[in-house]
């Protein structure tokens, strides 16, 4: 057959207008209309609001906003709170991950729903239930009264309370991934001869990585930008134990000046946010067959 | 010994992995110290009231009404997440357009966004000199400060659940069946809510649940926006706040008891729905 009776043949290029299997095209400019309107409505015009009050009354008030001392405080409270709750969520999620995805055990499937139930707990409850259990009037509100201790109204309440929102994140990132990557890997370093604490650093952690590196992201993001759990347990004390939303709040209903102060600290943690996404959708994009499949949150 | 122990299963099957006591034990002393203890402190606080207090407390009128508002609100938000969020799901599986990538990535923003950030932003935008409440103002509604307020930050809130669920479930939809039921001479709006909506019932159900258990326990975005009027526009979680502020320790349990009961019934739910999928079409 000559070349000009190949080219004779090939099939037409399908037009998808007629394609069975999709819908006509104003149908589809339609159902895109709707959702780019609903979702600029939603998402986009809110974020860009909170960058246009936040610059609204210039450059140079924007940064004096960050010159209050107790905004500082603020600031350094929430990165304080971080650096304490995420590292150990990372090895509670570690260690669970390691029980849960890598052995057959009873009461497994109880456990993966114990673990998941601070998702379903309103954040203001999980506030509540540190109040219940260490402030004065709970069962250890004498003791520690005697000892000194203050938990409630202070910086270990806080940092309790973002352990406990954030405390799934890890974990339920972790062991489906591990689950899919099963033992294989471990066993091998093993009867190799490498030592668990080996084979733990060289085979488990870089076969994890990115997996922990996603579930810290979104453990970090909620631990930074909590605000129920966190305003039941603070007692708001300005320049003590506010935190970034707490005091994004402060501001605001204090009016005036105070909101364009509020919009500026909103904005560093919807940098934060921004940064979040940014580095999660390049995660999934790079490595999604690497990560977990079932990203329900 | 030796037939006891053949009979009995082994808490745990032998396996050549190391640390297993040291992790699991870690795992339930973590667990113990941050949910399980604070839990049951929660509960016994409440237990003294008994369940008929519990009852009594959820029907003095400013908590029925902060409960009729909370749940009647949160139910409609998870209504309108449920309409838009399976046309974005569809849209963003089904059609190819430039951003669709990155659409796609910005659902989860509120995941991602501060539940205080949006709160304030929400409030400033739709307050009645706001970006948008200003046309509302025109019209003569007023929607920030009131319950559509709340109803505006809990769609905000809910938004991704919808469509996370859905598109995973969509992309596995087979295009043979589509093509089955267009051979067959059904027209595509036939095809669609008689062959390919369906078997999406059981996630669409599912991620209302979860928006709408999310949005019962919503308070950071909410509590900028709602006015926080008692009787009008104040939510569940605010009263429970509001009880803690007046040393009403016990009351402030007894809701938070109600909540968690209502909170569980939804997850049980969502796992009967699942259960029941499964069952019906072999896939979750």
């Amino acid at each position: 057959m000559s070349e000009l009776a190949i080219e004779l043949y090939r099939e037409p290029p399908v037009r998808r207008e007629h394609n069975v299997t999709t819908e006509t095209r104003w149908v589809r400019r339609t159902l895109i209309g709707i959702s780019l309107v609903f979702l600029l409505a939603f998402l986009v015009v809110p974020l860009v609001e909170v960058f246009y009050e936040a610059f609204g009354a210039g450059i140079a008030a924007y940064f004096a906003s960050f010159e209050d001392p107790d905004t500082r405080t603020a600031i350094s409270m929430t990165l304080l709170v971080a650096v304490i709750a995420v590292p150990l969520n990372l090895v509670f999620g570690i260690a669970a991950a390691w029980a849960v995805a890598k052995f057959d055990f009873k009461g497994k499937s109880l456990l993966t729903t114990l673990i998941d139930l601070p998702f379903s707990v309103s954040p203001v409850v999980a506030g509540l239930v540190f109040v219940l259990l260490f402030g004065a009037q709970g069962p250890l509100g004498p003791f520690l009264a005697e000892h000194r201790i203050h938990i409630i109204f202070a910086v270990p309440g806080i940092v309790l309370a973002t352990i406990f929102v954030t405390f799934p994140f890890v974990a339920r990132e972790l062991i489906p991934l591990m689950e899919t990557q099963g033992k294989a890997d471990e066993e091998a370093a093993l009867t190799l001869g490498a030592s668990p604490l080996k084979m733990f650093w060289t085979v488990t952690i870089p076969n994890i990585r990115w997996g922990l590196l996603y579930g810290v992201l979104l453990c970090n993001a909620r631990a930074m930008g909590e605000f129920g759990a966190v305003s039941v347990v603070s007692g708001h004390v300005i320049g003590g134990t506010n935190t970034m939303p707490l005091h994004i709040q402060i501001l605001y209903e204090g009016g005036g000046d105070g909101a364009t102060a509020a919009f500026a600290v909103a904005s560093l943690l919807a940098m934060l946010a921004l940064v979040t996404l940014v580095a999660k959708t390049i995660l999934e994009w790079r490595y999604g067959d690497e990560l977990a499949r079932s990203h329900k949150h | 010994m030796a037939v006891s122990a053949t009979l009995r299963a082994p808490f745990v099957k032998s396996s050549a992995l190391p640390g297993f006591g040291l992790t699991l034990g870690y795992t339930l002393l973590y667990l113990s110290l941050i949910v399980l203890i604070p839990l049951a402190a929660l509960l016994d606080k409440s237990a003294g009231l008994g369940v008929g207090g519990i009852l009594a407390i959820a029907m003095e009128p400013q908590v029925a009404a902060a409960l009729r508002v909370t749940f009647g609100i949160s139910f409609a938000a998870a209504l309108v997440n449920v309409v838009f969020g399976v046309i974005v799901a569809w849209v963003l599986t089904r059609y190819e357009f430039p951003g669709r990538r990155l659409i796609d990535a910005a659902v989860d923003l509120p995941f991602a966004l501060p539940t205080a950030v949006a709160g304030l932003a929400l409030s400033s935008l739709y307050a009645s000199n706001g970006w948008i409440g200003q046309f509302f103002a025109m019209a003569g509604i007023k929607v920030a400060f009131t319950p559509k307020g709340i109803f505006v930050a809990l769609v905000f809130i809910g938004l991704p659940f919808v469509v996370r669920t859905l598109q995973p479930v969509l992309a596995e939809l087979d295009d043979e069946i589509e093509e089955a039921s267009a051979t067959l001479g059904a027209t595509r709006l036939q095809t669609v809510t008689r062959v390919l909506l369906p078997p999406l019932l059981p996630a669409v159900l599912t991620g209302f649940a979860l928006a709408f258990a999310r949005a019962v326990g919503e308070y950071g975005s909410v509590i900028f926006i709602a006015g926080n009027i008692p009787y009008v526009s104040e939510i569940v979680p605010s009263l429970i706040f509001q009880k803690l502020e007046q040393n009403k320790y016990a009351d402030a349990a007894a809701i938070a008891v109600i909540m968690l009961a209502i909170s569980f019934a939804v997850l049980l739910t969502i796992n009967l729905i699942q259960a029941w999928s499964r069952r019906r079409t072999g896939n979750v």
